[in-house]
């Protein structure tokens, strides 16, 4: 959905680009304050580094038409919502400069959009959904992927509303958004697999490291893994620590 | 859920592999059609709206080359890992996430 120069009139542009940066000002705040420390940091920019790359994989929708991923929920279950507004807007960044994919004019308005918008709704599903269902990690990945589900919609539906007030074309504004929401639907979906088979493989191998699963008790019961106390005649070896 | 539970450092290395090869080598097969915007613009005739992209003098411009993607990847997660390493708290996990270990 990058949307490239010329689409919106200045104004406009510069309008989302105002949000976008208050997005960023106040990510950067909330992500040191609540989301990143020495063992969740590291993960944030391969986050980053791996929506990038999905991105790239346009998948076919209808009829000639590809989608990709956007993003927003993936990263804000893997890492917290704040620095998934950073990861992404990294990525719309690099994305305008070096591959000229999204215009520079058009940087606030896709951070807005596919960044901003698809975090916040897409994490504010998972949570809504997370606080009425069962508190288990085993549902993490498929409540991901329903807020991946909304999220692209929810983008498409900002962007008719900001091409309705300043768009550079008149477009009747239900043709627009049936034309719009239509095709995101489909997107959506692609959206929801990815999202939910990627947070899925982390979930599997590291819980600990998926903001979204904190706190939650997962299908593996703590294991004891060295009992000196209760095994007073155990040889007393050297129990390895984690490398 | 019974996985072992692998070492920060491999899944770290596991998910840079993964993104590496999307990008690297996928990213050849990825579908060529417009993107959902794209063709909406195309069918309402709103198309024509974009103007030529500052950035279209890039070698890399529309992921050109074999190593666009490699190249994207490895510049999203220098700016982006080098921003939130940064930018964390330091010194022991904070009283967000009390650990055992």
């Amino acid at each position: 959905m990058h949307v490239p120069d010329g689409f919106f009139d200045a104004p406009t542009s510069a309008a989302t680009a105002v949000v976008a940066a208050s997005a960023i000002g106040t990510s950067l705040y909330l992500a040191r304050r609540r989301e990143l420390d020495d063992r969740t940091a590291p993960l944030a920019g391969l986050v980053a580094a791996f929506v990038f790359a999905t991105q790239m994989l346009n998948f076919p929708v209808a009829g000639g038409t590809s989608g990709h991923l956007m993003g927003g929920a993936l990263a804000a279950v893997l890492v917290g919502p704040a620095t998934a507004i950073l990861c992404l807007s990294v990525v719309f960044l690099v994305q305008a400069l070096l591959f000229a994919d999204g215009g520079i004019t058009a940087l606030g308005t896709n951070i807005l959009l596919m960044g901003v918008v698809t975090v916040l709704v897409g994490y504010g599903v998972f949570r809504v959904l997370q606080a009425v269902l069962p508190k288990r990690a085993s549902l993490v990945p498929l409540l991901a992927g329903l807020g991946a589900l909304v999220s692209v919609p929810a983008a498409a539906l900002v962007f008719v509303g900001l091409f309705e007030v300043g768009g550079t074309v008149d477009v009747p504004l239900g043709t627009l958004a049936s034309a719009m929401l239509g095709v995101h639907v489909l997107i959506g979906i692609g959206e929801a697999v990815i999202t939910a088979a990627a947070v899925a493989a982390i979930l599997k191998v590291r819980p600990d490291l998926v903001h979204g699963a904190r706190r939650l008790p997962t299908a593996t019961p703590l294991v004891v893994r060295t009992s000196p106390v209760a095994t007073p005649a155990a040889p007393a070896a050297p129990t390895g620590g984690e490398a | 859920m019974s996985a072992r539970r692998a070492s920060t450092r491999r899944v770290l290395l596991g998910v840079l592999l993964v993104s590496l090869v999307l990008a690297g080598v996928v990213s050849r097969w990825a579908d060529s059609a417009p993107d959902g915007l794209s063709r909406v613009a195309q069918d309402l005739g709103f198309e024509g709206a974009a103007t030529p992209h500052v950035s279209d003098g890039s070698p890399f411009a529309g992921y050109a080359g074999p190593w666009a993607g490699v190249v994207g990847v490895l510049v999203v997660l220098a700016i982006a890992g080098g921003a939130t390493w940064l930018l964390r708290r330091r010194g022991p996990a904070g009283d967000d996430h009390p650990r055992a270990d």
